[in-house]
């Protein structure tokens, strides 16, 4: 029997991984761009499905809402046209594309034959945000303290890399 | 009812996507967003073994990836926009030099 929660798991995947491709296949970094937001929306989607409320709603949030408006925003300001193409080593291709299709099959049988785990029922577990504050301001206080000093740290990181060398120039003669 | 396995294939599958496209792309902007997809990939991992196992602490760690996406987004774009006032490029292939 096909259950409403498997149909949802597969149009979510099929998403996500149409996304993942299409990353790869585009050339403007614009449309990459796009369709990574599908990605993470789509990944959304499956947080819901095991019940982790709170993670959905930071994935759509931050992931696909901050984060990703900086990249276009980025992409914009430097005005980032059609990818040059430049020739890869021939090694590359000759090794790299069996290898990967080796690999992907060997990890995928692996986990679909011996891991052994049992089905993941919808709303498996509670990931409501008063729980997750709960567990983050107690058992992961300190851990969380610390993330903050590492925002402040990127801040500063983030404005000092990205100023203009004039201005920097201009600090030093004086 | 979805099998573990399965939420790990798809994890797998876009952390993959991830690899390849930061090996194939020559965009640094490209780059970038290829190293997001593979945390993504990883997140999804993380949420499907806290529900397997029933332990929220898989959900924190979530919550912690993401805040370290954030400031490594912010400080990377930061270095592509230093790199490209110096070099007037975003192809990698061309920032092969430590010095100007």
């Amino acid at each position: 029997m096909v259950s409403i929660h498997l149909i949802l798991f597969l149009v979510f995947g099929a998403v996500a991984v149409a996304g993942a491709v299409n990353l790869l296949a585009q050339t403007h970094p614009i449309n990459g761009a796009l369709s990574l937001i599908a990605v993470m929306a789509a990944l959304a989607g499956e947080y819901l499905l095991l019940g982790a409320e709170f993670v959905a709603a930071v994935q759509v949030i931050v992931y696909a809402g901050a984060i990703m408006v900086l990249f276009v925003f980025v992409i914009m300001l430097l005005n980032a046209g059609v990818e040059e193409r430049t020739k890869g080593s021939r090694v590359a291709i000759i090794v790299g594309v069996p290898g990967m299709l080796i690999g992907s099959v060997l990890v995928a049988w692996i986990l679909l034959t011996r891991s052994g785990t049992q089905s993941v029922p919808v709303g498996a577990l509670p990931g409501a945000p008063t729980i997750i504050g709960d567990l983050l301001f107690h058992q992961f206080l300190l851990p969380f303290e610390v993330t903050s000093i590492l925002i402040l740290i990127a801040i500063m990181g983030a404005v000092v890399l990205a100023s203009k060398p004039q201005a920097v120039q201009k600090r030093k003669e004086h | 009812m979805v099998p573990l396995s399965d939420y790990l294939v798809l994890s797998g599958i876009l952390f993959a996507c991830g690899v390849a496209g930061f090996l194939i792309k020559r965009n640094i902007i490209t780059i970038f967003m290829s190293i997001e997809l593979m945390l993504n990939g990883v997140n999804l991992s993380f949420v499907a073994f806290a529900a397997h196992w029933h332990a929220l602490a898989g959900q924190i760690f979530v919550f912690f990836v993401m805040v370290v996406a954030a400031a490594e987004a912010a400080v990377g774009l930061a270095i592509i926009i230093a790199v490209y006032r110096a070099r007037e490029t975003l192809n990698v292939d061309q920032v092969n030099l430590l010095k100007l």
